[in-house]
């Protein structure tokens, strides 16, 4: 795999993920952690955003920082593939590279 | 000591930076000193008070369940902006139940909750004495 795009922060709050979704080229893994997790939520005003995104990349959610949020894996976006910390070590063994969107 | 009406404004979201945790710790210190204490949560600050919150996977302190201690130290006064919950998806049973005791009242448990537009909202803000945010 390419490139694997780390993304921490909530796209409420910050750019980051649209960011990285614009600039990610056809191929790369995005793995939203931290407060970018909300970014996996469906619902919100940045879920058509994600969807779009999926059609050119794979996105992934981390479990555990969703579970600390409260946030429900029922209603993350089909079609993301939520991981616990050895898929991400996985991941990152995976791709050739690896760029944090902080 | 006069009282004064404190507001908390809570912007963001919990565990991924330390402002919720430190709000958290003044609300209760502002309540010590029998000041007149609310809290609002807007953007990303809705989050904070999400249900089924578990931190067992990321080795940090959950401190929501600190959120429902508050109606013990008489703050009574949780107001959540409407629009920031619809744009996240979420409703008001995503957050947690937060109540209080009306000793006024037999002791009758009440929502500590408000769900207000930002116009209710804003008017708010306008009796407050002190508005601190984080």
């Amino acid at each position: 795999m390419s490139t694997l795009h780390t993304v921490n922060k909530s796209p409420f709050e910050r750019d980051s993920l649209s960011s990285c979704i614009r600039l990610a080229v056809k191929g790369s893994a995005i793995l939203l952690i931290e407060d970018g997790v909300f970014g996996a939520m469906a619902g919100t005003d940045h879920s058509d955003m994600v969807q779009a995104a999926m059609k050119d990349a794979s996105v992934y959610v981390l479990g555990p920082d969703l579970a600390a949020r409260g946030m429900s894996e029922d209603r993350v976006i089909d079609g993301i593939q939520i991981i616990d910390y050895s898929g991400f070590v996985n991941l990152t063994a995976e791709c050739n590279n690896v760029q944090s969107w902080l | 000591m006069a009282t004064k009406k404190f507001m908390f404004l809570n912007r963001k979201a919990p565990y991924g930076t330390v402002y919720a945790l430190e709000s958290l710790e003044v609300v209760l210190i502002g309540a010590a000193f029998e000041q007149d204490v609310s809290l609002a949560f807007i953007g990303d600050g809705v989050y904070q008070i999400a249900k089924n919150q578990n931190t067992d996977g990321i080795g940090m302190k959950n401190f929501s369940p600190t959120y429902k201690a508050l109606g013990d130290y008489e703050v009574t006064k949780l107001y959540v902006e409407k629009e920031s919950l619809e744009a996240r998806g979420l409703t008001l049973d995503d957050l947690m139940d937060l109540t209080w005791e009306d000793e006024d009242d037999d002791y009758a448990e009440k929502p500590s909750i408000r769900l207000v537009s930002a116009a209710e909202l804003a008017a708010v803000f306008d009796e407050q004495d002190v508005v601190l945010s984080f």
